[in-house]
């Protein structure tokens, strides 16, 4: 098929073939960065927790009156959850991966360097590893003797003294790698504080109960600190999981009955909703990128409808002249195909300005080069389809119209 | 002529009704895309205090050691006890108050409600005033109550309507963490948007429920919630929190004057600099006193989401004014003959271009009325969406008027262009080629 009086014909029609190709243009650009931030909020959902999700349940109790002796309820409450059927692992915790609530510290290499090389979840309470079913690539586990009561280590902290503090620390590869990079953390030390911990053994993943930024997603702790306080994670198969939340709570509640439940949910309700947000976001972009599609193709279909209507008597001549219809059918398709193209050249250039301004505001990553041929493609082909009707239209003027004035 | 321009819209609209859908269609998506979002953030972005917010400031000082110090760096967002209490017995300000976040277990007196954790603010007199707080029954505690450590609590209807059934409940016996609080005050309708005084505990969270007096809540060693932040041997737990070097309460005041905001601020300079001579603040002053809207805007309250949402709403309604206007384009040159005839026979240019605007603003009323629904329809999905502020979406009078204004101003705007080419056109040409 001839270009050249295809670009002819839009030569006279500057003003409505410009409307065309900006349409498409800016629908090209907003799609490509939309597409790109609905994946990068599909990744975020997805993120790696570390933890046998399936399988956990958390509960938060908090106390009506005065309480007793914590610690030794503490035992008591480990004691009586380990024993419900189907309970396979019991933890004291002070915060769960996702919960949003997060106890934080900052991380030296060196107790007399004025920044922190690193900020990390610390997660205390006895047998959190375990509880939580996060593996443990090199090392071993934290075992009775590494532990300190928390409120020794407060008293530690005020009277700084550091010999009430615990002296180990079980880290993630995502800290070991940050805080001592291609080598083995094992037997290493860190500083909280001026306290030195030593690393004695690294975790596959743990994910942080609260997450300001993504890259540091899995910079968590697990300090041998024992706790008093009446948080616990019981992990089950997961369709034990509400009779053994059930069971759970009335034995807390024979233990103590001064206690009211503040928390009971299982690791899964913890994921959906700590991403809520971006399920949401993520949902609303799609709407709006099919509501951009489907309108910009409403646009072609009526622009062409009227370029069609306009063009009757050129196209009963060109058919009286021996144009088949199949030539005519073509000669819109390529109309359209010509005016994508262009539309989708400026679309490009647009898209990566649009990207460098998110990057600038909303810290987003660069726009990746896939994004361009995608979404060339499907304006090429929402156009074409677009186009058919008015073309098919078009190739249905009979050769008779060329011999009556309109 | 207007009625006349009118009627000609109305039979070239309906001539043509695929179209002249097609281009309705487009100009309410784009209207009611962006109107839902643009109330989104308006209801965001507002005054939590009308009227009230240009007195209300926020002051920060730095009481940190020298590690990471880095020169002209934000202030801690919070202050320390002592901080706290020594701008507060300064009384520099007109009004002023120091508070922080808490939950407090509550045991209603019934057998039939079970005990219940409950959200708290501890806070000094000052905040009911301060804060211009309506009462339903009863009123705020005193200074006085503060110094002497009563132990009274104002709380919310909406817990005095699920313990006291709504009945004016002042003078009767609140008992928290197995203490009785008198009951002074019941505050009435106040939901302050977003909850500014303390934005640690959800930028839109709700009003908390119970009031009771700072100095109590430390002595009864009622939990505490929200933010901390402690260096150097900082630390240490809640129970020795009026010495650790940590910031975790709010302090707020109220300057009447504009012209002492800066007398404030040098009394906050002073104040650092006492402090540093006594060896308490290790690092040259640095304050900062912001007002009340400034404040939200430091914390970057309204979610950086919703603002990326209303920039591609405003993307959305720009393809659709794109599309509009190629339509519009196409519809008014196709009627080129029509236009050619009523030149011919006298109208002038203006005459056509106020008929073929009067057309396009046709338009962008319907376009308006089916924007408005969808925009409720959009408010009403962003209110089931999870976020804490998803309930506060509520179409307004204003953003309501603003709907039709844009969707009016929209459509002219995509009408001129068109009307424009259109009233080019020579009549004779036009009349020739009939």
């Amino acid at each position: 098929m001839d270009i050249l009086p295809i670009l002819s014909t839009l030569r006279r029609h500057k003003v409505t073939a410009f409307l065309v190709i900006l349409e498409i243009a800016l629908t090209c650009a907003i799609v490509c960065n939309a597409v790109f931030l609905i994946i990068q909020r599909v990744d975020r959902i997805h993120m790696p927790s570390g933890v046998a999700e399936h399988e956990l349940v958390q509960i938060q109790l908090a106390d009506t009156g005065a309480k007793a002796d914590e610690y030794a309820r503490a035992q008591e409450d480990l004691a009586a959850l380990r024993q419900i059927p189907g309970v396979t692992q019991v933890a004291s915790v002070r915060q769960v991966p996702f919960g949003m609530s997060s106890n934080n510290a900052g991380i030296r290499l060196d107790p007399d360097q004025n920044k922190p090389t690193l900020d990390a979840a610390t997660y205390f309470g006895e047998n959190v590893i375990d509880a939580f079913g996060t593996r443990l690539v090199a090392g071993r586990n934290l075992r009775p003797d590494d532990y300190r009561r928390l409120d020794m280590v407060a008293e530690g902290v005020r009277t700084k003294n550091l010999k009430l503090f615990p002296n180990t620390v079980v880290i993630t590869r995502a800290v070991g790698e940050r805080l001592w990079p291609g080598q083995d953390p094992l037997g290493r030390t860190l500083y909280l504080g001026k306290a030195p911990l030593q690393v004695v053994g690294v975790l596959a993943e743990l994910v942080r109960p609260q997450i300001e930024d993504d890259s540091a997603a899995l910079f968590s702790l697990v300090i041998p600190i024992q706790l008093g306080g009446g948080q616990y994670v019981i992990r089950s198969a997961p369709g034990d999981r509400e009779r053994v939340l059930k069971a759970a709570l009335e034995k807390l509640r024979q233990n103590d009955p001064h206690r009211i439940v503040v928390q009971k949910r299982t690791m899964d309700e913890l994921r959906e909703s700590f991403f809520q947000n971006d399920r949401a976001m993520a949902g609303l972009l799609i709407g709006v990128c099919v509501a951009l599609l489907v309108v910009t193709a409403l646009g072609i279909v009526g622009l062409g409808s009227f370029w069609v209507a306009q063009r009757r008597r050129m196209i009963g001549v060109r058919r009286a002249l021996g144009a088949t219809r199949h030539d005519i059918l073509h000669y819109f398709q390529t109309e359209n195909f010509l005016l994508a193209t262009i539309g989708i050249a400026f679309g490009m250039v647009l898209a990566y300005g649009i990207n460098l301004f998110l990057m600038l505001h909303y810290e987003l990553p660069r726009l990746p080069a896939v994004y361009f041929p995608i979404g060339a493609v499907v304006l090429w082909l929402i156009g074409q389809i677009a186009v058919l009707g008015p073309a098919l239209r078009a190739a249905a003027v009979p050769p008779v119209v060329a011999t009556r004035s309109v | 002529m207007f009625s006349y321009y009118l009627d000609l819209a109305l039979r070239s609209l309906r001539r043509n009704k695929a179209l002249t859908a097609l281009m309705v269609v487009a100009i309410a998506l784009g209207i009611g895309a962006s109107m839902t979002m643009l109330t989104v953030l308006h209801v965001l972005s507002g005054d939590p205090l009308p009227g009230k917010s240009q007195t209300l400031f926020y002051p920060q000082l730095d009481p940190r050691d020298k590690a990471d110090y880095e020169a002209g760096a934000e202030p801690p967002r919070q202050v320390t006890w002592i901080d706290g209490m020594n701008l507060l017995r300064a009384r520099r300000a007109d009004r002023q108050a120091l508070m922080t976040g808490g939950a407090v277990p509550i045991q209603p007196a019934q057998s039939s409600v079970d005990p219940f954790f409950s959200d708290a603010r501890y806070t000094t007199a000052d905040f009911f005033p301060m804060f211009d707080t309506p009462f339903r029954y009863g009123r705020g505690w005193s200074e006085a109550d503060d110094d002497a450590r009563s132990r009274v609590v104002v709380i919310t209807s909406e817990l005095n309507d699920k313990l006291f059934g709504g009945r004016d409940s002042t003078g009767q016996i609140l008992r928290m963490k197995d203490t009785a609080f008198r009951i002074i005050g019941v505050l009435g309708d106040w939901r302050p948007n977003p909850h500014f005084y303390d934005l640690n505990m959800g930028d839109y969270s709700g009003l908390e429920s119970v009031f009771l007096p700072l100095s109590v809540s430390r002595d009864l060693h009622l939990p505490l919630n929200g933010s901390r932040n402690c260096w150097g041997d900082g630390g240490s737990d809640e129970a020795h929190f009026e010495t650790a070097s940590c910031v975790w309460l709010q302090f707020w005041v109220q300057i009447n004057e504009p012209a002492k905001v800066a007398d404030y601020r040098n009394f906050l300079v002073r104040y650092s600099q006492e402090q540093q001579a006594l060896g308490r603040f290790q690092r040259s002053p640095n304050v900062r006193l912001s007002g009340l809207m400034q404040w939200l805007d430091v914390n970057k309250v309204v979610p950086s989401d919703v603002r990326l949402q209303t920039w591609l709403a405003l993307g959305f309604l720009l393809v659709c004014l794109v599309n509009t206007v190629g339509l519009m384009l196409a519809k008014f040159l196709r009627r080129s003959g029509e236009l050619g005839v009523r030149r011919a026979l006298g109208a002038s240019r203006q005459a056509v271009f106020g008929q073929l605007l009067v057309e396009s603003a046709v338009i962008g009323l319907a376009g308006g009325v089916f924007g408005l629904l969808l925009a409720f329809v959009g408010l009403w999905l962003v209110r089931r969406q999870p976020s804490d502020y998803a309930a506060l979406a509520h179409m307004d009078l204003t953003m309501l008027a603003a709907t039709f204004a844009a969707a009016i101003a929209a459509s002219l705007c995509a009408g001129l262009l068109p009307a424009w080419r259109a009233c080019q056109i020579t009549p004779a040409l036009q009349l020739k080629s009939q």
